[in-house]
């Protein structure tokens, strides 16, 4: 069966995704509030899995909310807590439960989490998961048997723009391509005319891109991104454009830069679309959209 | 040459290992672990100081020259009657030393330290961990970095996601193998293999435990 999200990618129009991130532990409050808000303004939405390497409630058990609650779930898989025994038996769940988008990762290290003396698996990498899932849609798995039952997914990746050297991240990126992924999600993108300058390259290949657009919530946060998150890059201008909001009003100002942002892309028919990550704040998300004036 | 690199253990582990054991007998090793100092002479001494300062009797000690070596056995006879009378013997060698040691003797024993990795030495007191015997060597990929042991997370493939100013998102001290792999790459005209999309490590070259037996 072809995804809803597949068919968005697919017909042309600019394609909006999300995040929600599964409780730490069983309230289910909050995820399925962002849910309910979200599941009819954006094409998609991405469950985090684990993410930071923080245990949480699953993102399997989170796409199947989304599911159920009517929305589109984009299961991301990290290969830091699985072999691949494990992460096809979870292909194959999903897959049953009518979740059939994935975004797959090599996920961050154990040692960064909150289960520090884990043991990081890292059997496959990104690029082989990405592998692995087109070999099951051909009904074998990675040990070469034969699989009972087809399988179907939109697979996708990830890759950082504004990586530093970008030359070993682009070889990462065609070969993600190489194995499978049909979409593409960036990290944040901040300075739009090297994002540009990063489409010019990327549009060569088969693969539809979503912009990431992180909402800055103020400018010590933007600040600290720049200098302890890898390859995201705020400009000094937005730092001060922040900076420059009332007291009290510098979520606002994100809102508003992250609309703004997000209907340049638009406008100038830069990528495919965004995927747009509110980390904690996502209930303001359909503020993002309307600033972009998207809903 | 290949060490084996070691870190003591905690007082208070070293000390939950030997509850009730009143009397000890010390080894220690003139090799790795001497040059680590971490079980040679002056470390063994420091042992002894502390354990008789709880009371403990240390029945003797001594410095084997290479610990984990089959002449072992011979060494430790010589101090047989002192071995005898210990409840223990808290070894301050690697894990080989221990176990070679266990093997020979009949007696409860206790490592004092922690063998953490077989590492070159790079520099005066720099030991790299630089090749973790996987048993499917992938160098050739790599023109010789070994990106299973270099890279946190043993990756084939490229880079995590994006490194740290060429340092690896765990440590700030460590290189990034792939950023390494890649400059190595670089400057050899040798790029394209990094394109090359790696199918999945075999991970049972040499299934666990290790064996091999010269065949004649
Ligand atoms: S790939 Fe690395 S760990 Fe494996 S044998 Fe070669 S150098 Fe050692
Ligand atoms: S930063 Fe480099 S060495 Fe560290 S896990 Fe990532 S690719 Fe491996």
């Amino acid at each position: 069966m072809i995804s809803s999200f597949k068919k968005a990618l697919e017909s042309g129009k600019f394609v909006v995704t999300s995040e929600v991130a599964p409780p730490k532990g069983t309230n289910m409050e909050k995820m399925p509030h962002h849910i309910e808000l979200l599941k009819d303004k954006v094409d998609a939405m991405n469950v985090t899995d684990h993410q930071s390497s923080v245990m949480r409630f699953p993102s399997l058990g989170g796409a199947l909310l989304v599911k159920e609650m009517g929305g589109e779930p984009i299961l991301q898989m990290t290969c830091r807590d699985r072999n691949r025994l494990a992460l096809q038996a979870d292909l194959l769940f999903a897959a049953s439960r009518g979740i059939n988008n994935v975004l797959c990762l090599t996920g961050d290290s154990v040692i960064l989490g909150d289960h520090k003396e884990a043991k990081g698996v890292f059997d496959l990498d990104s690029s082989q998961l990405l592998a692995a899932i087109r070999r099951l849609e051909k009904g074998k798995d990675l040990g070469g048997n034969d699989l009972d039952g087809s399988v179907s997914f939109c697979a996708g990746a990830i890759v950082t723009p504004e990586a530093d050297p970008i030359e070993p991240q682009l070889i990462k990126f065609e070969k993600k391509i190489e194995a499978g992924a049909e979409f593409i999600q960036t990290q944040a993108v901040y300075d739009l005319d090297n994002f540009k300058q990063f489409m010019e390259y990327a549009k060569q290949f088969p693969v539809k891109i979503l912009a990431g657009i992180i909402l800055l919530t103020s400018a010590p946060m933007a600040r600290f991104m720049n200098k302890n998150v890898a390859g995201v890059n705020v400009p000094q201008e937005l730092i001060d454009e922040m900076a420059s909001a009332p007291k009290g009003r510098a979520l606002d100002k994100g809102i508003e830069i992250a609309g703004r942002m997000i209907k340049r892309i638009r406008d100038e028919e830069m990528c495919d679309g965004v995927h747009v990550m509110a980390i904690g704040r996502e209930e303001v998300v359909p503020d993002i959209l309307s600033a972009a004036a998207l809903i | 040459m290949i060490r084996s690199i070691t870190r003591q253990k905690s007082e208070e582990e070293i000390d939950h290992l030997l509850d009730g054991l009143g009397r000890v007998f010390i080894i220690g090793c003139g090799t790795c672990t001497t040059l680590t100092r971490t079980g040679g002479e002056p470390e063994v001494r420091a042992m002894k100081e502390r354990l008789s300062g709880q009371g403990r009797l240390v029945t003797g000690d001594m410095v084997l020259p290479v610990a984990c070596d089959n002449l072992t056995g011979e060494a430790l006879e010589e101090y047989g009657q002192q071995i005898d009378q210990a409840d223990v013997l808290l070894i301050m060698t690697c894990a080989f030393g221990v176990q070679t040691i266990a093997r020979q003797l009949e007696k409860m024993v206790v490592p004092a330290l922690d063998t953490l990795f077989i590492g070159k030495e790079n520099g005066i007191g720099q030991f790299d961990e630089i090749c973790t015997q996987c048993g499917t060597c992938v160098l050739g990929e790599t023109v010789g970095i070994c990106q299973v042991t270099s890279c946190n997370k043993g990756l084939v493939n490229g880079h995590c996601g994006v490194t740290n100013n060429g340092k690896c998102e765990i440590d700030s001290e460590k290189d990034c193998a792939w950023t390494l792999i890649y400059n190595r790459l670089k400057d050899l005209g040798r790029l394209d293999s990094m394109r090359t999309l790696q199918k999945p490590r075999n991970h049972q070259g040499e299934p666990s435990p290790g064996k091999f037996i010269l065949s004649a």
